[in-house]
Formats: structure tokens, C-alpha cells, sequence
């Protein structure tokens, strides 16, 4: 007899090699949670090569879901079951697992060949080594064979399809509904009616499997969480950000011009928007990441919604055009999706480490906005946003997102278009009294003339410019004025800020800053610092650059203000220079998004004043030390 | 397009002529070139407001600003890439882009090529003097070995690019070439460039009296017996009274021959006859006639009919939109599997 057993929630990690179909069993298994109605967070984690050598440590894919009853904020920092395809999958993924944790693994991979590959001597599914754990070792490659015995597939095409199997295992696991899986197995193999078949059929077994084999008697109920009303639907965060910039582009009534060069993780927002043509979007792929720049500037200076994306070592290429739009104060926004660096560094992995990159990145004092999303919903509020300030204030915007957010996906109630407040544009036609370098006085923008519009012929150019009239200048007093200028419209976005997201009270014992895709986290770990009674507030920032003005006051009253970020600390300086104020850093630089019990450790470690470097591999906050 | 845009504009030189002071050195060739632009504009019919210069960096580069039209002097090499996202998203404007032998071939080499190929409608004038002048004269991609610079003072050793078999290796659809101070064959190559759909690739051999003074001189001072004025449906002739012509050899390669029926000589009628909308390997024999070894071909070399990105870029939107309506962003946004929450708190 199958027990029930009701759960608040459950973190369930997908591993394989990476031709064994993880993303999508986690990506379908998501979609069942979302149906069921629970808060879901996901973390999709794969290699830096599309294909490593099959089995190989290297080769590992995975996809983390965090699916739950109550209102979440992450992906969960370690998973309550583990699903292993093969044992390299087992080797890279165990040490994550919970204590007595679940572990799925497909027995019928674990041969001497893929043992060896992932450094088993013995098999650990046999020798002893899990017995911590709930361990199922099934067979799910003949499994799915057997299921698939009589079909028209080939052996090895039939074998392609045991991660529906482990789908179904886990629908069964978590009493998901299976009928409206099947129907999006149909659709999506629309084209290939044996292939919908046979993952159907295995989807079947595997479900049954779980049903009828000894080894399950629990089956767990994740009850659906409490919302607010609306209508949802589960997106990630290049996803969300692809349509906050056409939305942008309509709210400011132009068209979208996204011009970009290839590169991880920031492809599929050119892959999402050349997939939009039919809202008057056009995309160009550039042959370089300058040219992809270089183009958006003469998009934007042709009066389009301009925008460009890539991640930092293509931001790197782009900084000499980006100080030309700084230059000659020309809209575009500029989404930087980072990864791990420097160089090539961690395609695939997240991390926050061009931040400094946003704010300096370029010849000169060419100061500009900088923007960065929370969520991967979030992205499309900042997209829009992005917009709205590069043609409110003529001034290149950078958007940073990383690839945590980008690949993430979350529930996302549906905004309503109607709310969004249009972007109004200033292309100036009258010839009277036209100067190039004549400032709105609020915004201290430049009319957007475009070319095209008689009486008002005009050059602009990289080489500094007369303060009123645009012609070249090489005054000295002249250069110095442009150059505040430049800056003063940037620190007047402020004036675009909306309420400061923060939890906790305005004064404390702590105050922890920070910014972009760790919002979940350091969200997540305030609020049980909190419900322990402890003086915690987070206060998370959207824009990087101008500084929120409402820190100014708050930081005072604080015992210790902590800035945390995934890279070695780059918020941190510029708060000590601003504020004059001793603020620590929490830093992690392992591609890997903060779990929350690590900023939970560190903060308890600073309110017992542990600060400096770690020596015990502890999370410490620091003031910048070198970690040894 | 406004009406007043659309009716022909009656204009003059001075109408081009911005209110900046021109600044190249005494004796430039950019000058000659600036003045037949700017005559060369005011008979195209094209109003001021609706033309647009681009330039990267260096001395020719400096152009736009002396031109009374729209103008933006951009970034080393990259005029060709902001030339293409503003043509792409400007369609009705008409976009020139100026670049430089260093600018155009060194650090932008990419961008040409990409923007030949792709066919964006832009007219790429380069002017051609062999030198880095604006930084004070280092040999250039377009230096002869040999050639004795600032950063050279032994003399270069790296083989200098042909610009136009470059271009026309990139796919360029219409390329041309004349001098600096050839007035007559600049406009004819400038009307034509700017009717051409597509990419115009035009080079314009160059003089830097500061820094590589007389590179040019021989094929100048001499064009009777060192540039051949290509003529649509003429023989290639050149020297004295046309004494001299190009053949084709066995092993398509061009040939001097002496024209004449008498002994030794070539009859006309052996001649390689040009053909502007000729195959390529005609354009890129005559791209590979290069000073000294030849005389210099002046004029279209080549030219081709080939749709242009814009056009079909703006026609892959216009499908899109004949095939799914235009899009609806609320739609959009609400595709996908969606659920709704009701005012419970649960999904209903
Ligand atoms: S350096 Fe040469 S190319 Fe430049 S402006 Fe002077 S003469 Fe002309």
C-alpha cells in the first residue's frame, strides 16, 4: 500500500550527460509543478561544451527545480533528491545532496566503462558507500527498452528517450497529472509521430514503475501555494528580458532594432526576438561584437529603439563604440548577461564580476546608467526600464543580467500592458534656434534629431564638442563642462527611482546591500534571520549607477552594512568611497549563485565578529583579504 | 517622406558646403575630392536633409564635417557597421560612408568586408594615399614593400592589400576607381554609384603631400600611358593614340599588346572589350591591373544587380506580419502555458 505524505516543499536535481535530456525533464517536470499550482524557482546548470565525451566528468548536465507550498525565493541550496543518469552524474552531484537524501540512479549506466570514466573504483550503487541516503538504483535503460519493445526507432533512438522515464518516475513520486504532459510530448514531436510515441510510452512505464514497484511506498504531495490573483505563466530570464525590450520599443512607439553577435548566455535573446518579426522587430547579426554595437548606434542615431547583448568579454569589445554613444548621447541599451570571468573564463556559469566592467569599463570619463535585474521576471521590468531612461536622458544604458537569471525561470504574473506608463520621445523638427548640444533642463538631455528632418543638418561625432553647438572644440574650459555634463545627466536618473526594495527596518544591527541575481538568496536568508529575531535588513538595488540616493541616509544607522556579490567585491569599493563607511563583503566566485545558508553563516559570523579571511573554508565575510 | 522631400531639389555646390573650415594640410587630395562631392551631390536631386555621411577616423575621415548634411565622424573602422544599422533601420535615407586605406583596410578590415557581402546600400568612397597621415605617417595596409615610414624607417616587408580584389573577394556588388583630381570621372562614378542598389565600393587614389608625397604622380601625370578609362562596350586602350591595348593570354591573364595590323601587332578586335555588368573573373582581372606592371583601370570595373539586406531584412518583416498578422504583445506575453490564480490565492 502506497502511504501519502504531504511536503511544504522539495528541491529535485536532474543530473546527466549532457545528450541525456536533463534541461528537458526538468523544464517538463517544471511546468507539471506550475500546473499544480506551487511556487517553482529553477536553476538550469550545463556544461561549457555542447557535447563533452559521453560519461565524462565534464559532461555533466543538470537542472535543479525548487517546487513548494509556500512563497520561495530559490532554486534551494541543496537538493532533497537526486536523479543520476550515470555515475559521473552521481560523482559531481552527491556532495550537493541533503543528508538521507533520495537518490534515482539509472543502475543500467553504471558499468565498468562509465565507472571508470568517473573515477569509481567499485561500484558505489553495490558497495555500501550510499547507504546514508535513500538510495533506488533502477535499471531505467532496459526499462525503456523493454517499453519500447516493438517500435518502428531504432535501438539507439529508442534509447534517447529513458529521461522519460525518469519523468514519469518523478510524476508518479509527486502525484503530478499526467494527461496534459502526454499532450505536451504530442506538441512538441509534432513532427516526428513514432518519437511523440515512444516518450509517451516511457513516460507510461516509468509513472507505472513507480506505482507498481516495491521500492516506492511513499508517494509525497506538494499542496499548491497561496498567490496573488492574476494570471501567471513560468518564464526565464532572457525570455522575460526579450519581451521587456519590445514592450519598450512600444511603449516609446518605434521599432526595435537588436543587432548582436553570438555568445553564451546571451544568444537567446537574438534567438527570441528574430522569432518577433511580426512586431515590426528587426534583428542583425553582426559579424563581430563592435559591429554589433557599432550598428545600434546607427540605429538609435536613425531614431529606432536600439539595443545590443552579449556578455563581458563581448562588453569588452564593444567599450570603444559604447564611449562614442556616451559621446554623442545616443539611446541604446546594452545588456551585458554575465558569466564567469575573466576571458573565456565560465561561459556557463553566473557571477556578478562586470559590474566594474558597467561602471568604468571605458576610455575617458564616460559615465552611464547602469541597471540590473533581480529576477528573471524582473528582467523584463528592467528592460523596459533600460529603455525608457536611454531615451528620456539620450544616454547608453547597460542592463546587466548574469547567466543565473538568464537560464532561471519563475513564475511570473502576467503584467498588464495598459499599466506601463508609454515612453514619450522628443525628435525634435523646428529648426529655430537648433543647437546640437541644447539641454532639456530637467534631464539635460540633447533633442533626439534624426537625420532625415529638414533645417536641422547637423554633424556629431566621437571628438569633443562645443558645449552649445555641437561643432568640434578643443577648449580646454569647454572640455572640463562637458565632461560634468555627461555626468550630471547621469546621476539625474535618479530622479526615474522608484520605492527602494528593502525588508527589514530602517535602522539595525545590519544592513545587507545587494544587487542583480542574488536577490533571492540574500532575500531568503533576511527573512530567517529575521523570524530569529535578529536586526537584519536587505536593501536590493536595481540601479548601480547613479547610486540610490536614499542610501545616503540610511547606511548610518546601521552597526555594519555587508555588500554581497558573486565576484571578489565591486559594489563594496564604491559604497567605502561614497560613504566613507567600513562596509564587508560577502563574496563567492565559484559560478555558483550564494546559497542561503552560506549568507546566513556569514552574517552570524559578523554579528559575532568574525570578519577576514576564511580558514576553514567557512563563509566569512571580508574587507577584501586574499583567501587562501 | 515628406512632399517637399519627394519633389527634385534644385541645388548648387554651395548648398553642401557646411559653415566648418576645412583643415587638411595645404594641397591635400582631399580637397579636389571634397569639391566634387559637394558639386556631385547638388545634381543627384537628393535633398540635403535625406543624405547622411559616415567616416571612422583619420585625415579623410574629418569629411563629414564639411559636408551640410547630416554627418557623424564615428569610430577607427567601424563607420561601415554604424553605416549598416542606420540604413537598416532608415531605408529612405541615402548613407555615404568615408574611410581611409588604414582606416578602412587595417583596423575596419572586417566591417568591409561583412558590409560588401551583406550588399547594404551604402556608397564607401576610400580614399587611397598609402599612409597613416592623421598619426603622422606610418605605412599602411596599401604600402608598397619597401615603403620607408615612420614605423618603417628601413623600409616595410608586409605586401600591401589590393583594395578592390578585396572587395570584390568579399562579394562586392559595384566597384570603381579614379584619382583624387579627375573631377569628370568622380562624378560620372558618383552618379553611378549612387544609383546602383547595393554596396558601392569606390577607390580614390589619394594624394598626402605631407607624408607620401607623389605616391600617385606616375599614374596622374602620365594617364595616357598609365590609367586605361574604361568605356562600357570599348576596347581597353591606352598610350599615344590608343597604340597600346590589354588582351587575355591562354592562361587569363591580361596582357600588354602594341594595337595595330602590321607585324607584332594586335588588331583592335582581339582587345578585352569592357563590360561593366561583365562575369567576375573579368572584374577581378581587371581589379589585378595594378600600377606599375599595368596601366591603371579608371572607372566602373564592375557592377551587379543583387538584392539588398535592408530590403530583404524589411522583407522578412513584412512577410512575418502578412503571415501572423501583426503581432499583439498582450498575446504574446500571455503565451505559453499560463495559469490563473483567483482571488483566493490558488490556482483556479
Ligand atoms: S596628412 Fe596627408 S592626408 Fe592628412 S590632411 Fe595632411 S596631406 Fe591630407
Amino acid at each position: 500500500m502506497t502511504k501519502q505524505h504531504e511536503l511544504d516543499r522539495v528541491v529535485i536535481r536532474f543530473a546527466g550527460d549532457s545528450g541525456d535530456g536533463m534541461q528537458l525533464t526538468g523544464t517538463e517536470f517544471t511546468k507539471a509543478a506550475a500546473e499544480a499550482g506551487n511556487d517553482i524557482a529553477t536553476f538550469p546548470d550545463f556544461p561549457a561544451e555542447i557535447r563533452a565525451p559521453a560519461g565524462s566528468l565534464p559532461g555533466v548536465s543538470g537542472f535543479q527545480l525548487h517546487f513548494s507550498s509556500s512563497e520561495i525565493y530559490t532554486p534551494g541550496d541543496a537538493p532533497d533528491v537526486l536523479v543520476v543518469m550515470n555515475p559521473a552524474a552521481l560523482k559531481t552531484n552527491l556532495k550537493d545532496l541533503v543528508e538521507g537524501g533520495t537518490i534515482i540512479a539509472n543502475a543500467g549506466m553504471f558499468v565498468e566503462a562509465n565507472l571508470k570514466k568517473a573515477g569509481y573504483a567499485d561500484n558505489p550503487l553495490e558497495n555500501g558507500s550510499l547507504d546514508a541516503y535513500k538510495l533506488h538504483a533502477i535499471d531505467i535503460s532496459a526499462l525503456t527498452l523493454a517499453a519500447l519493445d516493438g517500435s518502428p526507432l531504432s535501438t539507439k533512438e529508442k534509447g534517447r528517450a529513458k529521461n522519460f522515464f525518469a519523468l514519469g518516475l518523478v510524476f508518479w513520486m509527486y502525484g503530478r497529472e499526467t494527461e496534459s504532459e502526454i499532450r505536451r510530448i504530442h506538441k512538441q514531436f509534432a513532427k516526428k509521430p513514432d518519437l511523440a510515441e515512444a516518450n509517451i510510452l516511457v513516460f507510461k512505464a516509468g509513472y507505472h514503475y513507480g506505482e507498481t514497484a516495491e521500492v516506492f511506498q511513499t508517494q509525497y504531495k506538494v499542496p499548491p501555494a497561496r498567490w496573488t490573483p492574476g494570471v501567471y505563466r513560468n518564464i526565464t530570464g532572457n525570455e522575460a528580458l526579450s519581451m521587456g525590450l519590445l514592450v519598450g520599443a512600444h511603449l516609446a512607439g518605434k521599432p526595435l532594432f537588436y543587432s548582436g553577435y553570438p555568445i553564451t548566455p546571451a544568444s537567446s535573446i537574438l534567438h527570441s526576438l528574430a522569432k518577433y518579426k511580426q512586431f515590426g522587430c528587426v534583428t542583425f547579426q553582426a559579424e563581430d561584437e563592435i559591429a554589433a554595437m557599432g550598428a545600434a548606434i546607427g540605429g538609435a542615431y536613425g531614431g529606432a529603439a536600439a539595443v545590443t547583448a552579449s556578455s563581458g568579454p563581448g562588453i569588452a569589445l564593444k567599450g570603444e563604440a559604447i564611449g562614442l554613444a556616451v559621446m554623442t548621447e545616443l539611446p541604446v541599451v546594452i545588456v551585458n548577461v554575465q558569466r564567469g570571468g575573466p576571458s573565456t573564463g565560465l561561459p556557463t556559469k553566473t557571477e556578478q564580476s562586470d559590474l566594474a566592467q558597467a561602471l568604468y569599463g571605458r576610455n575617458g570619463e564616460a559615465p552611464l546608467p547602469v541597471i540590473a535585474a533581480k529576477t528573471p521576471g524582473d528582467s523584463f521590468y528592467c528592460a523596459v526600464e533600460a529603455m525608457r531612461v536611454a531615451i528620456k536622458y539620450m544616454v547608453p544604458v547597460i542592463l546587466l543580467s548574469d547567466g543565473y537569471i538568464a537560464n532561471g525561470s519563475e513564475p511570473w504574473p502576467l503584467p498588464d500592458l495598459r499599466s506601463l506608463q508609454p515612453i514619450p520621445v522628443n525628435h525634435r523638427t523646428d529648426p529655430e534656434n537648433y543647437y546640437v548640444y541644447d539641454r532639456d533642463p530637467a534631464t539635460l538631455a540633447r533633442a533626439w534629431v534624426t537625420p532625415g528632418t529638414p533645417g536641422l543638418e547637423h554633424r556629431i561625432g566621437g571628438i569633443e564638442k562645443d558645449a552649445l553647438t555641437g561643432n568640434i572644440s578643443y577648449d580646454p574650459a569647454n572640455h572640463e563642462r562637458q565632461t560634468y555634463v555627461r555626468a550630471d545627466k547621469v546621476a539625474r536618473v535618479a530622479q526615474e527611482f522608484g520605492e527602494l526594495d528593502m525588508r527589514g527596518e530602517d535602522e539595525g544591527d545590519v544592513l545587507l546591500i545587494g544587487w542583480g541575481g542574488t536577490f533571492g538568496s540574500l532575500r531568503q536568508a533576511t527573512e530567517a534571520m529575521r523570524d530569529q529575531g535578529k536586526k537584519v535588513t536587505h536593501v536590493h538595488l536595481r540601479w548601480l549607477s547613479p547610486l540610490e540616493p536614499k542610501l545616503d541616509a540610511l547606511i548610518p544607522r546601521f552597526k555594519h552594512v555587508v555588500c554581497a556579490e558573486l565576484n571578489a567585491g565591486q559594489l563594496r569599493p564604491v559604497l567605502r568611497s561614497k560613504y566613507l563607511v567600513d562596509v564587508v563583503g560577502l563574496n563567492k566566485i565559484q559560478g555558483q549563485p550564494f546559497k542561503v545558508r552560506e549568507v546566513i553563516a556569514a552574517i552570524d559570523g559578523l554579528l559575532g565578529d568574525r570578519v577576514g579571511a576564511s580558514k576553514d573554508g567557512e563563509t566569512v565575510v571580508t574587507r577584501g583579504e586574499a583567501r587562501a | 517622406m515628406s512632399d517637399a522631400a519627394k519633389k527634385p531639389v534644385k541645388l548648387g555646390k554651395k548648398d553642401f558646403e557646411s559653415d566648418q573650415d576645412v583643415r587638411w594640410c595645404p594641397g591635400c587630395g582631399d580637397y579636389a575630392i571634397l569639391a566634387t562631392v559637394q558639386r556631385t551631390l547638388a545634381t543627384l536631386g537628393v535633398a540635403r536633409e535625406k543624405t547622411v555621411f559616415i567616416s571612422g577616423i583619420g585625415c579623410s575621415s574629418r569629411f563629414p564635417y564639411y559636408m551640410n548634411t547630416y554627418g557623424f565622424h564615428t569610430i577607427h573602422g567601424r563607420a561601415p557597421a554604424i553605416a549598416t544599422g542606420l540604413k537598416v533601420t532608415r531605408p529612405d535615407l541615402d548613407v555615404w560612408v568615408i574611410t581611409g586605406d588604414g582606416d578602412g583596410l587595417s583596423i575596419g578590415g572586417n566591417h568591409l568586408i561583412h558590409v560588401l557581402r551583406r550588399n547594404v546600400d551604402l556608397k564607401i568612397l576610400l580614399f587611397n594615399n598609402q599612409i597613416y597621415g592623421l598619426t603622422k605617417g606610418q605605412y599602411s595596409p596599401t604600402s608598397k614593400v619597401g615603403t620607408r615610414a615612420a614605423s618603417t624607417p628601413s623600409g616595410s616587408v608586409d605586401h600591401p592589400v589590393n583594395p578592390l580584389a578585396l572587395a570584390l573577394g568579399a562579394g562586392a556588388t559595384f566597384i570603381a576607381r579614379c584619382t583624387d583630381t579627375d573631377a569628370k570621372t568622380m562624378a560620372a562614378i558618383l552618379k553611378a554609384a549612387h544609383e546602383h542598389p547595393g554596396t558601392t565600393f569606390v577607390e580614390l587614389l589619394q594624394n598626402c603631400p605631407v607624408f607620401n608625397d607623389g605616391i600617385w604622380d606616375a599614374v596622374k601625370d602620365d594617364a595616357v600611358n598609365h590609367q586605361i578609362k574604361l568605356v562600357e562596350g570599348e576596347p581597353m586602350r591606352f598610350g599615344p593614340n590608343g597604340s597600346k591595348g590589354i588582351r587575355v593570354t591562354d592562361d587569363l591573364e591580361p596582357e600588354i599588346v602594341e594595337v595595330g595590323d602590321g607585324p607584332g601587332q594586335v588588331p583592335v578586335s582581339q582587345l578585352l572589350v569592357h563590360k561593366e555588368r561583365g562575369s567576375k573573373m573579368r572584374a577581378n582581372l581587371l581589379a589585378r591591373m595594378t600600377h606599375p606592371d599595368f596601366p591603371v583601370p579608371v572607372g566602373v570595373l564592375h557592377s551587379e544587380v543583387k538584392p539588398t539586406y535592408e530590403t530583404m531584412a524589411h522583407q522578412k518583416v513584412d512577410d512575418a506580419i502578412a503571415q501572423q498578422g501583426t503581432g499583439d504583445l498582450q498575446k504574446l506575453l500571455f503565451s505559453g502555458m499560463t495559469w490563473e490564480v483567483d482571488a483566493d490565492g490558488v490556482k483556479a
